[in-house]
């Protein structure tokens, strides 16, 4: 089977099709995953209940229903609002999303694009989606949206600088910014001279590890980020005057980019979508390739919704000094310590 | 080869005017907002017209510069200060002003049009290659080493500089 994969060659128009219909598929079916997984079911462990138990078996279907539930309610718009851009926000935050799955690499081959900037493809357009916020935060007419929209302004700005510095030190350190060159990288390097498991860079980068999964988190507003969103003090900030499907695709957007950032977390710092005793070039990975990044997208996702069940709200200020005087110093730090140790080896 | 490149051509003209249509919106806009976002529309055609001449990484520089930062750092502005939907009729200048505008803007146009006219008119241009960034940082940091350096040092005295101004005390 898999030398029947490796030699499956379509002509441009029909891959490019392919690819859209994957990425469109791809995007709402893992959203759905992390909703139904963490939001639902681990976090009602985390804090001893059930949880959904209705739809489905074990109310696993909870969040189809829920999406059903959206598509049929009443399309509203605030009589103050900006039509137009109010209903632009939305899909301009989703096109972000959309776009950010085109680097991501589920094997050597079964990727959108291998850009050779991706890592920095990445990072530029993970920022678009402050434009969708700021658009939505405005349209709607209403203070609570308005200041939502600032605070995310604010908090997203203060947590690309960050992330685009912890990325930096893997970049150094694999010598490129593709991302399936990163996984050939951490696949075929040795550790001392030992290459039992390669050298999975969260062994050397786990500050930028550690810097990377708290930038994502402030970057997705999740708890204990969630200033924009804050509900016990802004309502929900921008998305208050959203409802029905354009409230769904706010959802869905947050939660496909949390998968996302998960995969290029997995494939930057835990050897994306190759295992350690295989190599990388193996045909094995048209099959096993989606697998094993998927295990590894659960585990850096796990982490990720694990803090945001777990840690209370920063507030405003805790929140900005957090960035500038304690992760971008760090990631700084960082930077010049993989530099000199990489000149050095 | 010969396809690719009329459909670079086909996909320059479109954007092209998309991009010019958008700046004229930019500066006719009645409400400051929609300028700002007309303007979202200017920038990431440049972005699309990098990445049609295989220049990625000048592009996704583009995209995380212009987009990403200074785009929201104006929408910023704005919905800090006048962030009121519907129009607003005393954003345009006096008819001196924009016959001034009008004026310098088609000298900028011909200067600029003419000397890329001058420099590249006659050059045959080879078969287009993706620039890798690998080149893109090799030159920076040999061949325009020192340039580069003082553009560091002036945009660092730039923002001190602001940092100096903003300061009250």
């Amino acid at each position: 089977m898999t030398p029947m994969l490796a030699s499956f060659a379509p002509p441009y128009w029909l891959s490019t099709l392919i690819k859209v219909l994957v990425v469109g598929a791809v995007v709402p079916t893992t959203a759905l995953i992390l909703g139904v997984v963490f939001l639902f079911k681990i976090m009602s462990w985390m804090q001893s209940r059930l949880g959904p138990q209705e739809a489905g078996p074990r109310g696993l279907l909870q969040l189809l229903a829920d999406g059903v539930k959206f598509i049929q309610k009443e399309d509203i718009a605030p009589a103050g609002a900006d039509l137009w851009v109010f209903k632009a926000a939305p899909l301009v935050v989703l096109a972000s999303t959309l776009l950010l799955y085109v680097a991501l690499p589920a094997s050597a081959h079964l990727v959108v694009d291998d850009l050779d900037v991706g890592v920095f493809y990445v990072l530029a357009i993970s920022s678009l989606s402050v434009i969708g916020v700021l658009m939505a935060g405005w349209a709607s007419a209403n203070k609570y949206s308005l200041m939502g929209a600032l605070r995310a302004a604010g908090q997203l700005i203060a947590y690309e600088l960050p992330m685009v510095l912890a990325v930096m030190g893997v970049v150094i350190q694999a010598g490129t910014m593709s991302l399936n060159g990163i996984v050939f990288a951490q696949n075929g390097g040795a550790i001392f001279g030992w290459t039992g498991i390669g050298n999975p860079y969260i062994l050397t980068q786990f500050i930028g590890f550690f810097i990377f999964i708290a930038a994502v988190q402030a970057e997705l507003t999740q708890p204990p980020f969630d200033m924009p969103v804050a509900e016990s003090e802004i309502v929900s900030g921008y998305q208050v005057e959203y409802t029905g499907f354009r409230f769904l695709i706010f959802f869905l957007a947050e939660f496909a980019t949390a998968f996302v950032f998960a995969g290029i977390a997995a494939v930057m710092f835990l050897g994306g979508w190759a295992v350690p005793w295989l190599s990388a070039n193996s045909d094995w990975y048209y099959v096993l390739g989606p697998a094993v990044l998927f295990a590894k997208v659960m585990l850096v996702a796990f982490i990720i919704f694990w803090v945001r069940f777990t840690y209370p709200r920063l507030r405003e200020d805790q929140l900005q000094s957090f960035a500038w005087k304690f992760l971008i110093p760090l990631a700084l730090v960082n930077i010049v310590a993989t530099a000199i140790l990489k000149v050095v080896f | 080869m010969l396809a690719l490149l009329v459909a670079q051509n086909i996909a320059f003209y479109i954007i092209a005017a998309l991009m010019v249509f958008g700046a004229l919106r930019v500066v006719t806009c009645k409400n400051l907002m929609h300028a700002a976002l007309w303007l979202v529309l200017v920038l990431a055609g440049v972005a699309a017209q990098y990445i049609l001449l295989a220049a990625e990484f000048v592009a996704i520089t583009q995209v995380l510069v212009y987009l990403g930062a200074i785009i929201v750092l104006f929408l910023f502005g704005i919905m800090l200060t006048r962030a009121k939907t519907g129009t607003d009729d005393n954003l345009d200048n006096s008819k001196g002003a924009r016959i001034g505008a009008g004026v310098i803007g088609l000298l900028l146009a011909g200067v600029m049009g003419y000397s890329l006219w001058d420099g590249f008119g006659k050059r045959e241009f080879g078969d287009l290659l993706v620039q890798r960034t690998a080149q893109v940082s090799d030159s920076i940091f040999s061949t325009y080493l020192l340039p580069f350096e003082v553009i560091s040092v002036l945009l660092l005295a730039a923002l001190i500089g602001a940092i100096v101004l903003a300061r009250r005390d």
